[in-house]
């Protein structure tokens, strides 16, 4: 299939025009030696119906789907309303690029000035950019803003922070001259309050942590908002379920300087990993280092409201090395779904379905924990997910468990040693009670 | 245009000396270049400044510039007023959109800057 | 028009769009003890499903799109968006897929990794991809933290990385984001990288050279093997900004013009949407040297299967989480099968025969400073119009008016009042002809009538706004009695 919508005539003329005789003429500004002198070696175009076939078979060898899976972990199944789909495949939000013509654009740009809004609403924050590339992404970038603000070499990470999200910042800090340190989690799942003490000094720049923490235990934010500042560290919170602010208090109530992470919860699918969501929001002070595009209203010479990209001179097509941040092109049609799903559901139904992610997987973990050999590793109260020790190796039960039609919780040997014959469970209001009660059933029978 | 009482640099600031009190701003030239100033972000006050160390940045919407201290001496006021009314910089370049009150160090550092017929003819250098 | 107000200014208390099923199990108190649990979310939206969808559909009404006509955005490649490469990423056995899920219940995913990891190494010239990085940005400094890694292993990181000035913003501040210090390379009258100002700062400090090839004029650079070899005798890489291989492929490759490594942006040349500014994915492509750095995790085959090898102690890390913006990918994927071998060339070469063809109906009109041939793009500036007092803002706002997208502005700084023009591939003959037909309106009324120009739009659905007030006093959200 070609997507060329020139004639051999219109080419003929075009040539013509240009004054030349032939499209390698057009080329004539390369060195010869460089050009390619034979086909490339890729497969044969397909018609539609062809490639059509194609992936459809490559979608049939990912068997995943066809499983009930408890998987979570910083990607989540939620309900996915039909009108998200619906209006976010509409050719004026899908083939537009980043609105920098306010006055054609501006479907766009309210679309992330609501973004924005809801963000705020969410987060307690007064402050929300339109968009980072995940969660992972946005934990580095709040990092990186954090030794901005805050010019001092630590900074401190809670080891309860999603591990790809800990192995992101390593990698953006690499080269900047700042150094982290891993705060312990205790027996109740959440941060170690005596290891954060000793840690925290008048070197640190930040504390990181993120609530409902990679555990799904939720964090005490007010006690460590409270000690980060008393040093004068900033406090930021990631979250890597966003549907917990359905029901858990915002993070901006205890005082958090900024508040990042991922919003895939927000009408997306689980995708194989992207694309997602990212985001983050901060305090009206911090405005200045915040990365990334930032919508704001305005009026036009009639005096009607309009919306315009704004606060530009912080990003890398003005500032160039100087800026908060390299991002450019960033998530904008994922925050279109998140905003669309968000006004769905609207404040009644984000209750509900956040209520019974709680109510659901606390169901879960009691019926499971009261399996013979198996016992909750943590003892804090969680939001959608929890973490199951057993008596033996967790890859043998979950290829027990696959055999049976089920993905069971992730093995959390390979993130944390200590936690070996420890899985990871998720439990969301798609997973009815006959789900849950065929896990615990397979489950007793794989232990037996 | 230009006051005649006050220095110049080629970076287009421009400094107004009374006692060893040395007061720093940009130029009609430079806000009509950088156009709607939405931004300025000021030095704390104490920081020592070397000649041609930066003060700060100044804003519009889709340019940045920065602004760089003619002479070397501690910073003893910046314009706040500047927070609440950037445009002040467009208005009133050479009064109040003035940006930094230094105590200098050297008075010396003036010796290095232009006056300002020299830096109007410089002017007219750049825009031939 | 009616203006379509904020979803918060018309929400109501009570109103539903949505509503879950009955919880199935018994609810229990316990579970939120101890917990701080909040009570309403001040002014979050409550409106019906209706309102929802004609609050959607109206504001979706007020962009303008690819696929409503010609969106000549210069170095963002805004070609037409394939329709059934959205359906097949749509599909439940990608878009339900868990990226933790074991891999032998992923292996159609892991299929499509390897096969577009081969299929940029065939197109590039190069050794290896990653698909991690999920925008161009981020392909650049995975780029750079690649070479920082491989200079590192040698001894030494260096300091400083060299970048033309006609470079996109995201390259010096990428570099920086990886510790080096930058140093712009003049141009030269040509527009391409001057060798005598390369040669001379090309030092054993210099990491590397980041140069887009076409740059973000248009031309190609003819010495690019000779900048690779005066980079390479000192020891130093070149990274190629890829964000125009949409005028090479299948006509020469990176690789064989001895580029190292290279960021390749799938939604410019492989067609997939824009989305209002996302997502993209930029993947990375290296030479062997460069491989043992790249990114965690590699698809790789083993015994007939495809694994995930985490085990790189050579590795730079993870750029973000899990394998990248993968529904792009499949996106990438199915374009590239459909054009096929030919296919994929001829996007380059109609690219480069529609911007010449506008570049060569404009040029009486329109100034260009550089008058070196261009391939896929070309840059325009205002420097006629400005006589009559009109600016490349005034121009771009009144295409708006004639039913055309604006081209890039003010972009590259080498060029005052540039005006870049990128047609793409997909364009007919009618929908460049009317691009060009209103360039040449508006030069013509530009002598005859500037005021027109510089008062424009007048019949878009707004018209222009305030961006010195937006900045000066952010609003960036809605807020009650506000």
């Amino acid at each position: 299939m070609s997507y060329i919508s020139l004639s051999d005539q219109d080419k003929k003329e075009m040539l013509a025009r240009v004054g030349v005789s032939s499209v390698d003429e057009l080329y004539g500004c390369l060195p010869e030696e460089i050009k390619l002198k034979r086909r490339l070696n890729l497969p044969e175009a397909l018609s539609e119906p062809e490639l059509i076939r194609r992936f459809e078979c490559l979608a049939a060898s990912n068997t995943y789907a066809d499983h009930i899976s408890f998987l979570g972990a910083g990607v989540y199944r939620h309900f996915i309303p039909s009108v998200v789909d619906y209006l976010s495949s509409r050719g004026e939000f899908v083939t537009p690029y980043t609105p920098y013509q306010p006055e054609v654009s501006q479907g766009t740009l309210q679309v992330i000035f609501e973004y924005q809004t809801l963000i705020c609403q969410l987060t307690g924050m007064d402050i929300s950019n339109a968009s980072l590339y995940d969660g992972a992404m946005a934990a580095a970038e709040a990092v990186l803003m954090a030794s901005r603000l805050n010019t001092k070499p630590k900074i401190l990470v809670a080891r309860s922070l999603h591990p790809q999200y800990r192995e992101t910042i390593r990698t953006y800090i690499k080269n900047m001259g700042v150094r982290i340190e891993e705060i312990e989690f205790g027996d109740c799942g959440g941060i170690k309050t005596a290891d954060l003490m000793n840690k925290l000094d008048k070197d640190t720049s930040a504390v990181l942590l993120q609530s409902p923490n990679f555990f799904g235990v939720v964090e005490d934010l007010k006690k460590f908002g409270e000690l980060a500042h008393e040093h004068q560290a900033l406090f930021i919170v990631a979250v890597a379920e966003a549907a917990s602010f359905g029901v858990l208090e915002a993070p901006g109530k205890f005082g958090a300087d900024v508040v990042c992470g991922e919003a895939q919860s927000f009408g997306l699918a689980p995708s194989f990993g992207g694309p997602f969501l990212g985001f983050m929001a901060c305090k009206k002070e911090h405005l200045r280092q915040l990365p990334g595009r930032i919508a704001g209203q305005t009026k036009d010479v009639d005096g009607k409201r309009g919306f315009v990209l704004t606060l530009s001179t912080r990003e890398q097509h003005i500032r160039r090395e100087k800026a908060t941040s390299n991002i450019c092109t960033n998530q904008a049609l994922c925050a279109l779904r998140a905003t669309i799903f968000l006004e769905t559901l609207g404040h009644d139904g984000l209750r509900e379905m956040a209520v019974q992610n709680m109510q659901k997987a606390a169901y879960a973990a009691d019926k499971l924990g009261k399996i013979e050999g198996v016992k909750a590793r943590f003892e804090g109260r969680f939001f959608n997910e929890f973490v199951l020790e057993f008596p033996r190796d967790v890859g043998r039960i979950n290829d027990g468990l696959q055999a049976k039609g089920i993905v069971g919780g992730l093995d959390l040997k390979g993130y944390y040693p200590e936690l070996a014959n420890c899985a990871l469970f998720c439990v969301t209001e798609v997973h009815t009670k006959k789900e849950i009660d065929r896990l615990a059933a397979a489950l007793k029978k794989v232990l037996r | 245009m230009y006051p005649n009482n006050y220095h110049y640099t080629k970076d287009h600031e421009w400094v107004a000396v009374s006692g060893d009190t040395a007061t720093v701003g940009i130029t009609d030239y430079a806000q009509n270049h950088l156009g709607d100033v939405v931004y300025i972000e000021l030095p704390a006050v104490g920081k020592h400044l070397d000649v041609h160390q930066t003060i700060g940045s100044i804003e519009s919407v889709k340019a940045v510039s920065e602004v760089f201290s003619p002479v070397s001496g501690e910073v003893v006021e910046a314009n706040a007023d500047l927070n609440n009314s950037p445009e002040a910089v467009n208005q009133d370049p050479h009064g109040k959109g003035w940006i930094i009150r230094l105590k200098m160090k050297n008075k010396g550092d003036l010796q290095a800057l232009m006056s300002a017929a020299d830096y109007e003819k410089y002017l007219e250098g750049l825009e031939a | 028009m009616i203006r379509e107000p904020l979803i918060f200014e018309i929400s109501d208390k009570g109103k539903r769009a949505f509503r879950l099923p009955k919880l199935d199990i018994k609810a229990k108190k316990h579970v939120f003890e101890g917990l701080a649990i909040r009570d309403e979310i001040q002014d979050f939206p409550q409106v019906s499903e209706v309102e929802v969808v004609r609050h959607f559909t109206r504001l979706s009404q007020q962009n303008y799109c690819v696929d409503l006509g010609i969106y000549p955005l210069g170095s963002c490649t805004m070609k037409y968006n394939p329709k059934v490469n959205e359906k097949v990423a749509a599909l439940d056995g990608f878009a339900q897929s868990h990226p933790l899920a074991p891999a032998d219940m992923v292996q159609g995913n892991l299929e499509i990794i390897k096969l577009v990891e081969d299929y940029l190494g065939e197109i590039a010239g190069l050794d290896a991809f990653t698909l991690q990085p999920s925008a161009g940005a981020q392909g650049e400094l995975t780029g750079m933290m690649l070479i920082h890694a491989c200079h590192q292993a040698r001894g030494n990181p260096r300091k400083i990385v060299l970048i033309p000035d006609s470079a996109h913003g995201t390259n010096p501040s990428s570099a920086h984001l990886c510790g080096y210090t930058v140093q712009e390379i003049k141009s030269n009258e040509n527009g391409t990288i001057d060798l005598a100002d390369l040669s001379e700062r090309m030092t054993e400090d210099v990491a590397a050279l980041m140069v887009t090839n076409p740059n973000t004029l248009g031309v190609f650079e003819y010495d690019i093997c000779k900048i690779a070899e005066i980079v390479h005798a000192k020891g130093g890489f070149v990274y190629m900004d890829g964000a125009n291989m949409n005028a090479l492929t299948g006509i020469c490759r990176p690789g064989d013009m001895g580029v190292d490594v290279i960021h390749i942006n799938l939604h410019k040349t492989f067609s997939t949407p824009h989305g209002g500014g996302g997502p993209g994915s930029g993947p990375v492509g290296v030479k062997a040297v460069l491989e043992p750095y790249l990114p965690i995790p590699r698809v790789e085959k083993k015994d007939g299967a495809f694994v995930l090898n985490f085990d790189r102690p050579n590795s730079i890390g993870r750029v973000r989480g899990f394998h990248g913006n993968f529904l792009v990918v499949v996106r990438a994927l199915a374009y590239m099968l459909s054009l096929g071998p030919d296919g994929i060339r001829e996007i380059a070469e109609i690219a480069v025969l529609n911007a010449n063809y506008i570049r060569k109906s404009l040029d009486k009109d329109y100034h260009l400073k550089y008058t070196t041939p261009t391939l896929h793009e070309c840059v325009f500036s205002d420097k006629f119009q400005k006589e009559f007092g009109v600016s490349n803002l005034d121009i771009a706002k009144r295409l708006i008016d004639l039913g055309v997208h604006p081209p890039t502005m003010s972009f590259p700084l080498i060029v005052h009042g540039a005006l870049m023009v990128e047609p793409t591939e997909t364009e007919s003959r009618r929908d460049l002809d009317m691009f060009i037909e209103a360039m040449k309106q508006i030069a013509r009324e530009a002598k005859e009538d500037p005021e027109i120009l510089k008062t424009a739009p007048h019949y878009s659905y707004i018209r222009r706004l305030d961006e010195t007030t937006a900045a000066r006093n952010p609003i960036v959200k809605w807020e009650r009695g506000k």
